[in-house]
């Protein structure tokens, strides 16, 4: 039906699709202080952890028996432990291991969880199925104690934790991935049957990646922060990363016996695991509404 | 609807039998020998073998698991604690009570308090109430549950000596344990409980609403509520399993002898059927958490109660 | 038909409507008037972008407060200005005497509500009755606008995109409301459907002696129901007139172009003929008259200061200084 509408709009000329689209996102994050606030915070706490050597102000590991125990001093900025190390140094070598146990563990789970999202929605049916019944288990049991259970049979250890904590996000990343493909996929079987092959996994490529991205970013970045906690949880029962290895979540169950005579020994380690995981929740929130402009305010 | 609760329960089955097996498998490969544990110091070859025949360690996986399952299965038994060997079935349903406690509390909690919070929030959108819960809800999912716990008995039991930090006995030792562990679910719960309220006061049935003369505090309660509610549902299952979760560091800190220490205390003894129980124990009451959550969405919507109860439809439409 | 005369049902004079968004304003409404007599219909027809339903919802004042404010203007509806009273006495108003039919039927029920019951409920908003009598008018209503009653109980989901539009004009006219504005009813409907639709809607406004605006981008809708026309382009009225004297002698160059483009079943085209251009940007409007940079019969006088409505008929005006022969 002939409606104003149609009859006074010109074709628009065509744009190029994703030019600055990049730009765009990030003049929206940078309009967003409390995001901003989050990148710059964790961009200090990665700068803490490369740098940890030259900041430190003590080896982590250096004991010193005739200052343990201390409260928070111009020597000792955090206090010291029970054996004498200092706890800021500790901490500032701490974030190594929990920023990157966070970060790897995250990055391993997506891309595990990738792959099998593309199996599943490139074979389809019985593969499909078989995948999506796994990850249905999968998240049937919590996160923390997946990897618990998971952990267990893999010992302490930086690399072992982080493996154990990969796991959780594995179902995410495949729904994602597999949604995106099965998208495509219904457009595709319009087109002729012939070199469906080439042409899927190009358009795999070249399409279902791109639109995955930004909720795979959003999620993984929102994750990172939880992982983190989990791995602090590990250690703090005696899995995960264990003494002398400063992780926080092990400093913290260190200093719990001692909670009623040096709190400094608890309360520091966690304020920083707080502090971490706040600029990522900061960071992935603005990162969310800069990307979904119908979510903004 | 009893024919969608069927079918539901049916479709559990399945899975409950996948998180069995699954969390047997990963065990299975533990490194070393508990047997050796077991026996104390220096055993010999034989003994340990013969250690190893009566735990039934020997046989091949298919055979264990096969046992194992039919155990739970049929006779709701998961066997006995290998360091300890007494039943691990009764010492779970002793402990389940407890940790469900702390759990429902906190569920309580965070329906109770995140749900207005989150409400408020939305409906005084960017100004200074909705910024300042948003804050600490932001600071809220932030902290380490046990963290907070541990801070909780530093101000309130040490400093302050109002609340007792360790063990059962009464309601006040229950306090900070539910504190503790509902912080960051209310705080998310604030959260999301805002984000769906922001959303669903755009929608087009609102502003119906308001054409129709409605005062906004009843088109809030009648109208916006409802609808944003039912998509919260869910996050309210999902977080039972985090508070199920939660509940293995917080009852190590306080002492609670619930499932969450039974298993910690596993772990440390490598008790391998302790853990592995605990888990699977735990992983069914989420699903079952999940499977009412499920059923309770299909009560409420009409949309998904009309495609589960047979309801007679003339025409199906996504729902907007 | 006069902009001025206050014998008028409703006289909306010069109303500015602005949308705040990200730092931008956007003028979606710049001074817009036109009056409405009882029992009459009024069509405002543009296209989409105009400002039509920032007017219609400007009216009953349900324009969604963050992003859009009014910023002047006066709106007299039985010589009281709406813009003037307050909240309160407003939602008396709202769905008693002014109510308003959406432009899509998929969005606009309570998708966890049943339909009848959300009719009931603007009928007891606006009436001390029981829930029992508001139901069974609820169901009047229903059949009034051709569903069996006993659909009552239903949810929307369960009824088409036709039948939840009637739902909503149900709703609408529930309380007999004296003026009625349509949002665009039928657009979003199936073409087969549309009919069905606009020709209820004109049967009830009969039945009920109800005033009408309808808005529409689609000239033949127009054609059918309304007895003014006022064209609305860029937040402004460019024409306003009868329905005869827009249709037999449309002026401004915009209502020329639209008139131009619709083919005509007997005349031979080999290509349409749009409208060169696209409308401007309502947070950066263009320096005098806002068609001029699509205008064919564009003059330097035109880009400078503001363009007036003037009679160049009785009761038809137009914005054209070009077509009035100032230029």
């Amino acid at each position: 039906m002939l409606t104003l509408n149609s009859i006074t709009m010109e074709d628009q000329p065509v744009k190029p699709r994703r030019k600055s689209q990049f730009v765009i996102v990030a003049r929206r994050l940078s309009q967003n202080s409390s995001a901003v606030i989050g990148f710059v915070v964790a961009l200090l706490l990665a700068l803490m952890a490369i740098f940890a050597p030259i900041i430190a102000p003590y080896p982590y590991q250096k004991q010193d028996l005739t200052h343990s125990r201390a409260a928070p001093s111009a020597q000792h900025i955090m206090g010291t432990d029970e054996l004498g190390r200092d706890i800021f140094s500790r901490i500032v070598w701490g974030s190594r291991f929990s920023l990157s146990v966070g970060i790897l563990a995250v990055l391993l789970g997506t891309a595990v969880g990738m792959v099998f999202g593309a199996l599943a929605g490139y074979f389809g049916r019985v593969v499909d199925d078989i995948i999506m019944r796994f990850m249905d288990i999968l998240q049937s049991i919590p996160g923390i104690l997946l990897a618990i259970t998971i952990s267990v049979v893999l010992g302490p250890g930086l690399f072992n934790t982080l493996l154990a904590l990969s796991f959780g996000g594995i179902p995410m990343a495949c729904r994602l991935l597999r949604a995106s493909i099965l998208g495509i996929r219904h457009q595709e079987y319009l087109e002729a049957a012939t070199s469906i092959n080439a042409s899927t996994t190009r358009i795999i490529l070249k399409h279902v990646i791109p639109n995955t991205f930004s909720p795979l970013l959003v999620s993984s970045t929102m994750s990172i922060g939880n992982v983190i906690m989990m791995g602090a949880m590990l250690s703090f029962i005696g899995l995960g990363v264990q003494p002398p290895t400063p992780e926080w979540g092990s400093m913290i169950s260190g200093g719990r016996g001692l909670i009623r005579t040096c709190p400094w020994m608890v309360t520091f380690p966690g304020l920083f695991i707080m502090l971490t995981v706040l600029a990522l929740n900061l960071f992935g929130d603005g990162l969310r509404d800069a990307l979904d402009p119908k979510l903004k305010k | 609807m009893g024919r969608y609760i069927l079918k539901r329960l049916l479709q559990m089955i399945p899975v409950v039998l996948g998180v069995t097996i699954l969390v047997f498998t990963i065990l299975y490969f533990i490194p070393g020998d508990p047997v050796r544990l077991l026996l104390g110091a220096e055993p010999t070859p034989a003994q340990v073998e013969a250690k190893r025949e009566a735990m039934g360690l020997n046989e091949p996986y298919l055979v264990r698991l096969g046992k194992y399952v039919e155990g739970i299965v049929l006779h709701f038994d998961f066997g006995k604690s290998w360091i300890y060997n007494t039943p691990v079935t009764s010492e779970l349903l002793q402990r389940f009570p407890r940790t469900l406690t702390i759990a429902v509390i906190c569920m309580l909690m965070q329906i109770l308090i995140g749900t207005p919070l989150g409400i408020i929030a939305a409906v005084n959108r960017n100004k200074w109430g909705d910024r300042l819960s948003m804050f600490i809800a932001m600071f809220g999912i932030s902290m380490p549950n046990f963290w907070i716990a541990l801070m909780l008995v530093l101000l309130f039991s040490v400093k302050l000596g109002w609340l007792p930090p360790f063990g059962i006995g009464g309601l006040k030792y229950y306090i900070l344990p539910c504190i503790a562990n509902a912080f960051p679910g209310i705080a998310t719960q604030a959260r999301q409980t805002r984000s769906s309220m922001l959303e669903v006061i755009r929608s087009d049935y609102i502003t119906t609403a308001r054409a129709k003369g409605m005062s906004e505090f009843r088109i809030l309660m009648k109208h916006a509520l409802p609808n944003a509610l039912l998509p919260i549902i869910t996050v309210v299952g999902n977080g039972m399993g985090m508070l199920l979760a939660g509940t293995v560091v917080i009852e190590m800190i306080f002492g609670i002898p619930g499932i969450g220490w039974y298993l910690v205390g596993g772990i440390g003894n490598r008790d391998i059927n302790v853990v592995q129980s605990s888990v699977i124990f735990l992983a069914i009451a989420f699903t079952m958490i999940m499977l009412l959550v499920d059923l309770a969405y299909a009560f409420i919507d009409p949309r998904v109660k009309a495609q589960f109860a047979g309801q007679k439809r003339r025409h199906h439409h996504a729902h907007a | 038909m006069m902009p001025n005369k206050s014998e008028n049902f409703l006289s909306v004079k010069d109303l500015v409507v602005e949308y705040t968004a990200e730092g931008q304003v956007i003028h979606a409404v710049n001074g817009v008037s036109f009056t409405l007599e009882r029992g009459k219909t009024f069509g405002l027809v543009g296209e989409t972008g105009a400002g039509k339903t920032s007017t219609a919802k400007a009216i009953m004042r349900i324009l969604p407060d963050p992003p859009a404010k009014i910023k002047h203007g006066e709106i007299f509806l039985d010589g009281e200005d709406l813009l003037k009273i307050s909240e309160n006495e407003m939602r008396k108003i709202r769905g008693f005497k002014v109510s308003m039919i959406f432009q899509d039927p998929m969005t606009a029920l309570n998708p966890i509500m049943k339909v009848g019951e959300q009719i009931a409920e603007v009928i007891r908003l606006h009436n001390k009755i029981s829930q029992r009598e508001a139901n069974e008018q609820a169901m009047k209503m229903l059949e009034k606008v051709g569903i069996p009653r006993d659909r009552f109980n239903e949810y929307p989901h369960q009824f088409s995109g036709g039948m939840k539009q009637r739902v909503v004009i149900a709703i609408a006219l529930a309380c007999s409301p004296e003026l009625l504005l349509a949002d665009e009813p039928t657009t979003a409907l199936d073409v087969t459907i549309q009919a069905q639709v606009l020709e209820m809607i004109n049967k009830l406004k009969v039945d009920f002696n109800t005033s009408m605006i309808m808005i529409s981008h689609n000239l033949g809708v127009v054609a059918e129901v309304c007895d003014d026309i006022g064209v609305i382009y860029a937040g402004e009225i460019i024409e306003l007139g009868s329905k005869e004297a827009i249709f037999d002698h449309p002026t401004h160059p915009y209502t020329l172009g639209l008139f131009k483009a619709v083919p005509h079943i007997d005349d031979e085209e080999d290509r349409l003929n749009p409208i060169a251009g696209l409308p401007p940007d309502p947070s950066n409007l263009p320096k005098g008259c806002y068609f001029s940079p699509r205008c064919p019969l564009v003059t330097d006088r035109c880009r400078e200061g503001k363009i007036e409505l003037k009679e160049i008929a009785p009761g038809h005006f137009c914005r054209c200084i070009v077509k009035i022969g100032e230029g």
